[in-house]
């Protein structure tokens, strides 16, 4: 029998019901109850953009109006449907369907069907999305970790790092999903079971001359994989200064004149990539270099009138980014106090924030490295939320569940394994972005509906639940 | 020359598994190691089982000739998103001395059906970067034509930038900006495209040289569409570290209360006078009477008359953009902070 590292503090107990009633002691920086979600502006006019009698008044619309009216239209319907309800139906809809998402998610991780075959490449990548899940909602079936471990460890390149698949090449992207998923399990045999001299050699072979890294062997260079490179080595403490050489200054200049991070310098800002780039500066303790107050503004304008967010200006909403542009934001809400002084400096100078930088560390140990992940997490929160995490909740249980398990990224999309895991992500991100003080429990207003529907809080850095992320951080400190 | 990279002659036949081709009689192929009790196990077809069985087999042999080019070319038809395969190619046709053109020809038939891959765009970067500058309008066409399906396509327009910076090509860069801004205003991968050709294009002289023209143009855009974002934030770029000139350009405040004559919550008008109070503009009196107006307009208005202009437009926009009141609530203590 393995012997399992990971022992449950009771405070991370799922609660099936509100707290005693007398909740915890409100502390005085307690911020307070979020207002209801804004009202929904009223639907696009039935059947088409603008009437017929106005279409020759007004200019023509375009692509980008007509679609978003679309999709608003949609949206609509759904929250009509609520706000029309009596209240006992509205607890109905406002329920995370928990034993759908977990039959529709344990399936996925024994069986999936041939259409899966464009997925070949990225089997780690489905371990991650319906492991990390199926923690979230504190499912994980205990019959299928050895094995998960045992594929993993297929995938494992003898030279360092995990493919897509046993035999593919070692990618950065199917490594971060391949260690988060044995994180996720935890167990001794999971974590033992990665090669982290290999690891770290391999991450040097991907790294380029202008400090990003390739994806892999000859591969694509970008935001993304300077993240999953920086993410996995911090996670199993091999990040050390000649991994995080340069990569500040390269996601530095990814930034972009909206604010956001874009996946290669003068691209779109976009909130994948500006999730990527923020986690990584943390992790690498150079987030000063970024303009953090124009990134916020950024992310804070990607929540619009369906109450989800999109991954850029004027694109339409995606469930997905609910983690990638919430999570940016419940970052930036540790970080209040760079934010302050760039703000002040950059109010008294004609200096743009970032340009005062001193550049990366000396130091080269990884020890120095890893304990910025630990750190950041043991911060409180300096600010209650940044995005109206009450609103971004409704958007995730009402239009982003199917009712048969999974989630998806809009209403009439299909689900699947990555959305279900990023929307499950950002509705935990939401559901904790209130609390000040690390170790509480969030309280009942935070949660929308009924309390079950709270979910375990993640380490937002790496995206794992957070009491797996310290049973790894213990077992790789030692 | 090397042979032709496109699929083997009689295409139009019958497919033909790889068990049963002459010139692969002597590949034993290799089966997947998935372990005894495989998770996430896909269901494959026989035909996908057994091609990439044969592609394993080459791959592991290091085999690079012109039936492991055929075979990657299927495999690639079968999961585009197989990036192993797609390096093994790379070095076959290194191997092979191959042309490169013929193969940039077969990777955009590819590319057209699977435009969001991002093993089908780098295989495009790595291509265009061996071929050099002779491609570049090719290159850009292509783009062109991806574009012109769905104008937003990030790999599309990450190509683009990277053709243009690496292999040129400026010369009608603003013009097709200008395009496809007038087919959509909204389309905010033109204006950032916009932003690295005012920015970066030799031929144009810089952000410097252009800013004039450039406000006049997008105070343009604002009036027309007063709730797209897109210029707003555009409008804000052109001054990126430059907040005395902001501050000093009168057009800029000046579109933020056109733009609140007609419609008092427009929260980008707002949010740039924010700004703009915040670097340090000091408000003129008609500035300070039409914010006065918005707040007044406001029957439940519990604010202090003596309150700060910056203060006083937080206030209005935590009422007329609620999706945003946290926000807004942090904002104002940074305004706090300043005091």
């Amino acid at each position: 029998m393995v012997r399992r590292l990971s022992v449950r503090s009771p405070r991370l107990q799922r609660a099936r019901r509100p707290p005693p009633s007398a909740p915890p002691t409100t502390a005085p920086m307690d911020p307070p109850s979020p207002p209801p979600p804004p009202p929904y502006p009223p639907a696009a006019a039935e059947g088409g953009p603008a009437a017929d009698s106005q279409a020759a008044e007004l200019p023509r619309l375009t692509v980008t109006q007509v679609e978003q009216m679309k999709v608003e239209a949609k949206v609509g319907e759904i929250y009509r449907v609520l706000f029309g309800n009596a209240p006992n139906a509205n607890s109905l809809m406002l329920e995370l369907w928990r034993e759908q998402h977990v039959e529709y998610l344990t399936r996925g991780l024994k069986h999936l069907g041939p259409s899966f075959h464009v997925l070949d490449a990225n089997r780690p990548w489905l371990c991650y999305w319906i492991i990390h899940a199926l923690a979230l909602l504190d499912e994980i079936p205990d019959d299928v970790e050895d094995d998960i471990v045992d594929f993993l460890s297929r995938c494992q390149d003898k030279d360092g790092g995990y493919g897509g698949g046993p035999g593919q090449l070692p990618h950065l992207a199917t490594t971060y999903a391949a260690v988060n998923t044995l994180v996720t399990i935890g167990s001794e045999r999971a974590l033992s079971s990665v090669n982290r001299d290999n690891l770290y050699k391999f991450m040097l072979r991907m790294k380029d001359t202008s400090g990003a890294f390739r994806m892999h062997d000859g591969g694509e260079i970008d935001v993304r994989a300077s993240y999953t490179a920086i993410s996995v080595a911090s996670l199993v403490n091999i990040l050390d200064g000649e991994l995080a050489k340069g990569v500040g200054n390269y996601i530095t200049r990814c930034q972009t004149y909206e604010g956001g991070i874009a996946g290669e310098p003068y691209a779109e800002a976009h909130g994948g990539y500006t999730f990527c780039g923020l986690a990584t500066m943390i992790l690498l303790n150079e987030v000063d270099k970024l303009d953090l107050a124009s990134l916020i503004g950024w992310v804070a304008f990607r929540q619009g009138v369906e109450c989800g967010f999109q991954g850029r200006t004027n694109k339409l909403v995606d469930g997905c980014y609910s983690f990638w542009q919430g999570a940016a934001l419940a970052l930036t809400q540790k970080l209040m106090t760079v934010v302050d002084e760039q703000l002040k400096s950059s109010y008294s100078s004609k200096r743009p924030p970032g340009d005062d930088a001193c550049g990366t560390s000396s130091s080269t140990e990884a020890a120095y490295y890893a304990k910025f992940g630990f750190d950041f997490i043991e911060k409180s929160n300096q600010i209650g939320p940044l995005f109206h995490n009450i609103a971004l909740q409704q958007y995730i249980l009402l239009c982003a569940q199917v009712l048969d398990g999974g989630l998806r990224d809009k209403p009439g999309k299909n689900r699947d394994h990555y959305h279900s895991c990023y929307c499950l992500s950002g509705l935990s991100v939401s559901q904790y972005s209130a609390m000040v003080d690390s170790d509480a429990c969030p309280l009942p207003q935070h949660v929308l509906g009924p309390y079950s529907n709270l979910l375990e809080p993640i380490h937002p850095l790496y995206n794992v639940v957070l009491d797996k992320y310290h049973t790894a951080y213990e077992f790789f400190s030692s | 020359m090397a042979p032709s990279s496109t699929s083997s002659e009689g295409a139009s036949d019958e497919w033909l598994p790889p068990s049963r081709r002459p010139e692969l009689a002597d590949v034993v192929p290799v089966t997947q190691d998935d372990g005894p009790h495989p998770v996430v196990a896909i269901a494959y077809r026989d035909e996908f089982r057994e091609v990439m069985d044969y592609f394993r087999a080459l791959y592991f042999a290091g085999e690079r000739s012109v039936r492991a080019l055929h075979l990657t070319a299927e495999v690639i038809d079968l999961n585009p998103g197989n990036y192993t395969v797609w390096h093994f190619r790379r070095l076959v046709l290194e191997a092979l001395d191959a042309d490169l053109r013929e193969e940039m020809d077969f990777v955009d038939r590819i590319a057209e059906c699977n435009p969001k891959n991002y093993q089908i765009w780098h295989h495009k970067r790595w291509l265009a970067e061996k071929l050099g500058p002779d491609i570049a309008n090719k290159e850009h066409e292509f783009t062109r034509k991806i574009l012109s399906m769905d104008a937003k396509n990030y790999h599309a327009w990450s190509h683009r930038q990277w053709v243009l910076q690496a292999l040129g090509g400026w010369e009608t860069e603003l013009q097709y900006c200008n395009q496809l801004l007038e087919e959509d205003v909204f389309n905010n991968s033109a204006w950032n495209q916009r932003y690295l050709v005012i920015t970066s294009s030799p031929l144009l002289g810089g952000l410097a040289a252009m800013r004039d023209s450039e406000v006049d143009y997008t105070v343009g855009a604002i009036l027309a569409n007063p709730q797209n974002e897109s210029p707003w934030r555009y409008l804000k770029g052109l001054y990126k570290g430059e907040n005395n000139l902001l501050m000093a350009d009168e057009r800029i405040s000046d579109v933020c209360l056109k733009v609140l004559k007609h419609d008092s919550t427009c929260v980008f008008a707002l949010s740039l006078l924010l700004d703009l109070l915040q670097i340090g503009l000091q408000p003129s009196d008609e500035l300070k009477g039409t914010i006065e107006a918005i707040k007044n307009s406001d029957p439940e208005a519990d604010e202090a008359v003596d309150a700060d202009l910056a203060t006083a437009i937080c206030s209005i926009l935590q009422r007329c953009d609620p999706l945003r009141i946290n926000y807004w609530s942090w904002y104002r203590t940074t305004i706090s902070s300043q005091t």
